[in-house]
């Protein structure tokens, strides 16, 4: 039988060393966790939107991007399935975002 | 690996590091624009936001530590542990949490480790915020299927006639592995006893400190 | 019980290396609705049965290096097994 394989889905593939690593959050990531935690409390998303979302990365992408930008990715993804925000609103916004950083620098 | 050696479980906050929230990269111009549009929207506000990230400030293992040293010490605690993980941490003034908590006891027969191998759930509600190797492709895909192996690179030997259980944690169940409390600490208060439940023992992959 | 041999795209938290393996139940952990469903905003209802389902790992993986009765403990909805 062929078979299908999430990016995810990779209990019992090779891996290699476990690095023991850690870090204290930034604030930025914080901030990312909370806002999951806010939209699902306010049923505007749910955990399992958020990991589809991230399930349909692509490799690639899966494996280079960070925990937390994968997250604002999936939530930012589910908050436009939703209606909450508009690409249009969301393209502004980051280029605005974008723009006053360079201002300030 | 964080280049200085720290006490496991012993909650204390190192500085961020210097360049996370200097560098402004197209996702965290995202995280902002999307707050921002949020907050517009009145679907939250600054304070809600400043809120959460508090309240998961102050999620730490020392929680999870006081559920096992209790557990450690008061029988009819331990049996309500097993039986209904949320009550049980309500009862010690904790949060109850919205997943199942499922406790898991290591015996001198049993040792348990957890896993999400399909992303990440951990018991973020009594724990705090899991460990970048909790999360890392390597111990997900490992531990499934090579616990022994991979207890050992944490420094951790379970015996072979010891059982080890992988608990996979796909759906709406947290897992707390409660670790065998240690020889010598009998009489010793519940305070003293939870300094020696660590985060990485009540994943799974270490045994509580020795005293 | 028997986890369906199925490989489906789409949001499914039975995972890859359990498909077509046989293990018992440990415990039924109550009814959820459907992530399968949830993941695309829609409700998923009726709940599912979930049960906590225990594999030996020897069963589970060719040339498992551990003890014989080391287990390894998933969760997984009814529609995912098979009795046999």
């Amino acid at each position: 039988m062929s078979t299908y394989r999430g990016v995810h889905d990779i209990g019992g593939l090779p891996g290699g060393e476990i690095v023991p690593s850690e870090h204290d959050y930034a604030l930025w990531e914080k901030r990312v966790d909370a806002l999951m935690v806010i939209l699902s409390r306010k049923n505007l998303l749910t955990v399992d939107e958020l990991r589809r979302n991230i399930e349909s990365l692509g490799a690639d992408a899966y494996d280079k991007m960070g925990y937390y930008e994968r997250w604002i990715y999936a939530i930012t993804q589910t908050l436009i399935q939703r209606g909450v925000i508009s690409i249009d609103e969301l393209g502004g916004r980051i280029a605005q975002v974008q723009a006053r950083t360079d201002d300030a620098n | 690996m964080s280049d200085h050696h720290h006490e496991e479980g012993v909650p204390h906050r190192h500085p961020n590091r210097p360049d996370q929230d200097d560098t402004l990269t197209y996702w965290r111009a995202m995280e902002i624009a999307v707050r921002e549009l949020l907050i517009e929207k009145q679907v939250t506000s600054p304070d809600e936001v400043r809120t959460e990230v508090e309240a998961m400030d102050d999620r730490t293992p020392a929680h999870g530590g006081r559920v096992v040293a209790r557990a450690w010490t008061d029988p009819a605690y331990r049996r309500l542990l097993l039986e209904d993980g949320n009550t049980a941490c309500e009862q010690v003034g904790l949060e109850r949490g919205l997943y199942k908590l499922v406790a898991v006891e290591n015996t001198e027969k049993v040792h348990n480790v957890v896993v999400c191998t399909l992303c990440s759930c951990y018991p973020r509600f009594l724990l705090g915020l899991p460990p970048d190797w909790y999360k890392s492709r390597s111990y997900r895909s490992r531990v499934i299927n090579s616990p022994r192996e991979v207890l050992r690179e944490f420094g951790t030997v379970v015996e072979d006639d010891v059982v080890v259980r992988v608990h996979d944690s796909t759906a709406d169940m947290r897992y707390l592995v409660v670790p065998k409390r240690p020889a010598g600490t009998e009489g010793w208060s519940e305070t003293q006893l939870a300094e020696l439940v660590t985060r990485d023992a009540m994943i799974g992959v270490s045994f509580a400190r020795e005293p | 019980m028997r986890v369906r041999e199925a490989y489906p795209i789409g949001h499914v938290r039975t995972p890859f290396y359990v498909r077509g393996k046989s293990g018992v139940i440990e415990r039924l952990c109550g009814t959820y609705p459907n992530p399968e469903e949830l993941a695309y905003a829609r409700p998923g209802l009726p709940a599912q049965p979930l049960y906590r389902v225990r594999f030996l790992q020897c069963d589970v993986w060719n040339g498992y290096q551990g003890g014989r009765s080391d287990t390894v403990d998933v969760e997984i909805y009814q529609h995912w097994l098979l009795s046999q």
